[in-house]
């Protein structure tokens, strides 16, 4: 496929790798934020190309590992009042809450539907206008300008029947979390590409700026990786910390300003409660006031549900806080499995115990 | 989540793109992009094309991976 595989080409790849082992004559450490990077690392086993000396840790960037149970349990709620049909993207259906989770409401009786896009919920909501149809708002930046656009439309169009129960979350003040807690070692960030085309690359400037910490936002493909990674290791080795843009065929240092001034119009930063990491100041979104109604935390008047433990044993926090890593785990691949999940880590194709998990579960 | 493939516009109906993905076609918003025209390439996310791509950077991120690769 046009732009796909050229940036799989395996020679470069290993000349890449020569290069990267040049640069590394100490333990480094770097972060992927991003779990659709930390999927491409393990799916092309680059891992295994890197000298010893150098980790990747993967960080807090999986939206449905860090969803937290009180959200899952709101939305389970919803889905059982009075002709509510709860939207939601796929991977939201087995993530645990304290009173179980969405496919198992849906196994006794409740209306939940799987849906492609935040589209396909409004055009259920308007073929449906006896149905009140709530649409489960997870995702970062990547994915809320287009719940923003659907709420924006909902509210032209004057659709009456159509909510959003918003757990947005926002990348930079989660890395900045990360940094101030200093409990792991992060000598680099490789940065979401796809949160940055729509924020661009200005956001993360206080990384550098303040931290110390060199950026390289990363495309998906092999030699993308391995360019970021080259890359930060070069800002490493020169004492440098900028925020640099490897993905520069679709991130621009402004972002998508069209995604913005929609985002921006319809939402506003709100405090948020991370899975395993706790409340982070700014990090979450709300509906402002002027869409209001189409906010279902308000209408529906949603309860205020508890925030639980992970099961015992389970560090799906420790190891989104990049403090641990699903090896020292005593759950993994052994009470905690991609079939019998016990953290949410586990639970989506992008947490990081899952692509450890489908890797073997023997890289450290 | 955050899965994006380039694609390629092949038809614009006022805000709505149909577009090609390994043959299949699929219709997706344009409303989270600026003047987005048939043959452009652009990264989809749920349903929304989410960025335009630029063959002209694509085609100078492969040269310099050329350079320091081989």
């Amino acid at each position: 496929m046009r732009y796909l595989d050229e940036f799989q080409n395996p020679k470069i790849a290993q000349g890449l790798i020569k290069a990267i082992e040049g640069l590394v004559d100490r333990k480094i450490v770097l972060m992927e934020v991003c779990g659709t990077h930390t999927v491409a690392i393990f799916k092309h086993g680059l891992r295994r190309l890197f000298p010893t000396s150098l980790k990747l840790l993967s960080g807090p960037g999986c939206p449905v590992c860090v969803t937290p149970t009180q959200n899952i349990d709101a939305a389970i709620w919803l889905s059982k009042q009075k002709e509510v049909v709860l939207t939601t993207f796929g991977d939201m259906m087995r993530v645990p809450g304290a009173t179980g989770s969405l496919e198992k409401q849906r196994a006794e009786g409740a209306d939940i539907r799987v849906v492609y896009s935040v589209l396909d919920a409004l055009e259920l909501a308007k073929t449906n206008p006896a149905k009140k149809v709530v649409f489960l708002g997870v995702g970062f930046e990547t994915t809320s300008p287009s719940i923003a656009s659907a709420i924006y439309t909902a509210n032209h169009e004057v659709i009456n029947n159509f909510w959003v129960y918003v757990c947005h979350k926002l990348v930079p003040p989660a890395m900045r979390a990360l940094l101030e807690s200093g409990e792991a070692r992060i000598d680099g960030f490789i940065c979401p590409g796809h949160v940055s085309t729509i924020i661009g690359s200005l956001p993360y400037e206080f990384i550098a700026g303040e931290f110390g910490v060199p950026c390289v936002i990363s495309g998906f493909e092999p030699l993308d990786i391995l360019q970021s990674v080259y890359m930060l290791l070069n800002q490493i080795k020169e004492k440098r910390a900028e925020v640099q843009v490897q993905y520069s065929r679709c991130v621009k240092p402004e972002g998508n300003e069209k995604a913005l001034s929609k985002f921006n119009e319809v939402f506003e930063p709100a405090d948020s409660n991370w899975r395993g990491i706790g409340v982070i100041p700014g990090s979450g979104l709300r509906i402002r006031q002027e869409y209001s109604r189409y906010d279902a935390s308000l209408h529906f008047e949603v309860p205020t549900h508890q925030v639980t433990e992970e099961k015992s044993g389970c560090i799906c926090g420790e190891i989104l806080r990049g403090i641990a890593t699903p090896l020292v785990c005593p759950l993994f691949g052994k009470a905690c499995t991609p079939e019998e999940p016990v953290g949410a880590c586990m639970v989506s194709s992008e947490g990081t115990c899952a692509a450890y998990y489908k890797d073997g579960g023997i890289i450290e | 989540m955050c899965l994006g493939i380039p694609t390629k516009i092949v038809k614009i109906n006022g805000s709505i793109a149909e577009v090609e993905i390994g043959g299949i076609r699929r219709k997706v918003s344009l409303d989270l992009i600026e003047e987005a025209q048939v043959g452009n390439y652009v990264i989809l996310h749920a349903g929304f094309a989410i960025a335009k791509f630029d063959e002209e950077e694509a085609e100078e991120t492969l040269r310099l991976l050329e350079e320091i690769g081989i």
